[in-house]
């Protein structure tokens, strides 16, 4: 037999849990050997299922360990990685935790999980030093109108339904912290302007102000509907500054 | 990023241990006395952030090999272009004294399957493998290591001696062997040979490094003991004794524990890097107690 035809048919039977071990394997005996095979079958399950344990602890956390991993195994059983570059596999998970019917009363799962794949994209970015606030004063006034900004490669902005992030936020720690006390939706930025992911929520108008700026429009374009709203665009820039969102200018 | 001060490269001819960033806190405190650091290429793939900056703070004071555990040389498909790259780039920035990569597969049209797959051993795919290792080899800019696979079945295509294979891919690719000890040990165990008598027809002579773990035990379908490279222990007896035996064919050489599962804190590890550092310098007193 072929050894593409081998390895295809091994292939396939790994991935499908109810395949006999493939015919041209064998074992000590001389023939196939499910237990042996299994081992494999495991190991690429409980592989592919720990990663996605390592990228979504708090989600795991939220529905235990037993349902996660009913979860995170049905997804694997779905989507193998593309590529051995397993740290942006399963970025696509808290969209199948948003159809996964049997979690669906839980409407702030799939933001946590959402929260959490941005967390650990902002934790691998690329590394750049963050844009100082003083630099921000050496700016002529009738300059900033103008000013476009580069943002900083960790910077991810998230805007939830759900108190995402306060919930997140509240499973850092041991225990089992209640549920938050007001139940609203949250925007988030994280920004990693070091070596530590930071997670703060947005003020009003804060989402679209930075959203704006992301987009390449100058401060005056992103402020103007701030202003309208009698907003300081002045504290929400600072505030983007010293998260470590901008990079520079543009 | 500016380039720190750095220890010379090449690796001693002494024990190293894997890099788990839960014990970053402690080595960077207690500087303990380890020849080199190891790491799995992938785990470092990222464009910065914590992974890179404690894999430069620990390269600034320890030499390191760079191992990597998805390259799929032996499977059927092209390698992927990208993510040997990725391997060049690693390779560039942090200056690793060995790089070596294994006799398995883990890509196929399905996706990459996160395991150690195991190779029939024939003449296609020795040609494939040799294909695959000089391309490699050009890619990343210098000579690999090609470690000795741990398989839990046989394929009734093989038709070629795993010592046999693991000499001729050498010798048609320049590339070097990374002796993984406890591999032949499990593999002794699950397919019915001596390990002694493996390791007598092993090119010993092309090893670079040596590795070192602990596996765990089944049973197959027949009843059979089932020994799986779980890298969840302490080094077997029998696996020190193995180990022995080779130091005293070959000398001195650079030796990894490999801990990945269950992982202990930083003095049982480090412990288990004293004891091969060790069992070395009693092999090469020959002092070497016969258990194998």
């Amino acid at each position: 037999m072929s050894f593409e035809t081998t390895i295809a048919d091994f292939a396939a039977a790994l991935t499908d849990p109810f395949a006999p071990a493939p015919a041209r394997t064998m074992g000590r005996e001389g023939r196939p050997d499910a237990r042996r095979f299994g081992v494999y079958r495991n190991n690429v399950a409980v592989g592919l299922i720990k990663s996605l344990e390592a990228r979504y602890p708090v989600t795991r956390r939220l529905v235990g360990d037993d349902f996660f991993r009913g979860m995170a195994g049905a997804y694997v059983a779905l989507n193998k990685p593309k590529s051995a570059l397993l740290i942006v596999y399963a970025a696509d998970f808290p969209d199948f935790v948003r159809g996964f019917e049997p979690a669906r009363d839980l409407d702030y799962l799939p933001d946590v999980a959402s929260l959490e794949n941005a967390w650990v994209e902002a934790y691998h970015a690329a590394e750049a030093a963050p844009w100082p606030l003083a630099a921000l004063a050496e700016i002529a006034p009738e300059r900033l109108e103008a000013l476009r900004f580069a943002i900083h490669p960790a910077a991810r902005l998230a805007r939830f339904e759900t108190p995402a992030a306060s919930i997140w936020s509240a499973h850092q720690g041991e225990g089992d912290p209640a549920p938050p006390e007001r139940w609203g939706g949250e925007d988030v930025l994280l920004t990693r302007p070091h070596a530590e992911v930071l997670v703060r929520l947005l003020p009003d108008g804060g989402h679209d102000f930075f959203s704006s700026l992301r987009s390449g429009a100058t401060l005056g374009e992103a402020a103007a509907p701030l202003i309208e709203t009698g907003a300081d665009p002045g504290a929400h820039l600072v505030g983007l500054i010293e998260a470590g969102a901008i990079a520079g200018l543009a | 990023m500016t380039s720190a001060p750095r220890v010379a490269a090449p690796l001693p001819r002494r024990a190293g241990v894997g890099f788990k960033p839960e014990h970053f806190d402690a080595i960077m405190e207690e500087r303990p006395d380890v020849g080199f650091f190891e790491i799995h290429a992938e785990n470092f793939m990222g464009d910065g952030g914590p992974p890179h900056r404690r894999l430069e703070a620990l390269r600034a004071r320890y030499p390191l090999s760079l191992h990597g555990v998805g390259l799929s040389i032996g499977g059927p498909r092209p390698l992927d272009r990208a993510h040997l790259a990725r391997l060049a780039a690693l390779n560039q920035r942090y200056e690793p004294g060995l790089f070596s990569e294994h006799l398995a597969w883990s890509s196929h049209d399905v996706g990459f399957l996160d395991d150690l797959l195991p190779v029939p051993l024939t003449g296609e795919t020795l040609a494939l493998v040799c294909q695959h290792i000089e391309e490699t080899q050009e890619a990343v800019g210098r000579r690999m290591l090609l470690e000795n696979p741990s398989t839990y079945v046989r394929f009734a295509d093989s038709d070629i001696p795993e010592t046999e294979f693991l000499r001729e891919v050498a010798k048609r690719t320049g590339c070097g062997l990374l002796l993984d000890v406890n591999n032949v040990e499990v593999q002794a165990g699950n397919h019915g040979f001596d390990p002694v008598a493996y390791l007598d027809a092993f090119p010993l002579e092309l090893v670079g490094e040596i590795h070192l773990a602990g596996y765990a035990e089944a049973r197959d379908d027949a009843g059979h003991e089932l020994r799986i490279d779980a890298h969840d222990s302490p080094v077997r007896p029998r696996v020190w004794g193995l180990y022995r035996l080779v130091i005293s064919r070959i000398g001195a050489t650079p030796t990894l524990i490999e801990w990945d599962n269950d992982v202990p804190d930083w003095p049982t590890l480090f412990g288990e890097v004293h004891r091969a550092d060790e069992a070395a310098r009693a092999a090469l007193r020959r002092e070497m107690a016969d258990v194998v």
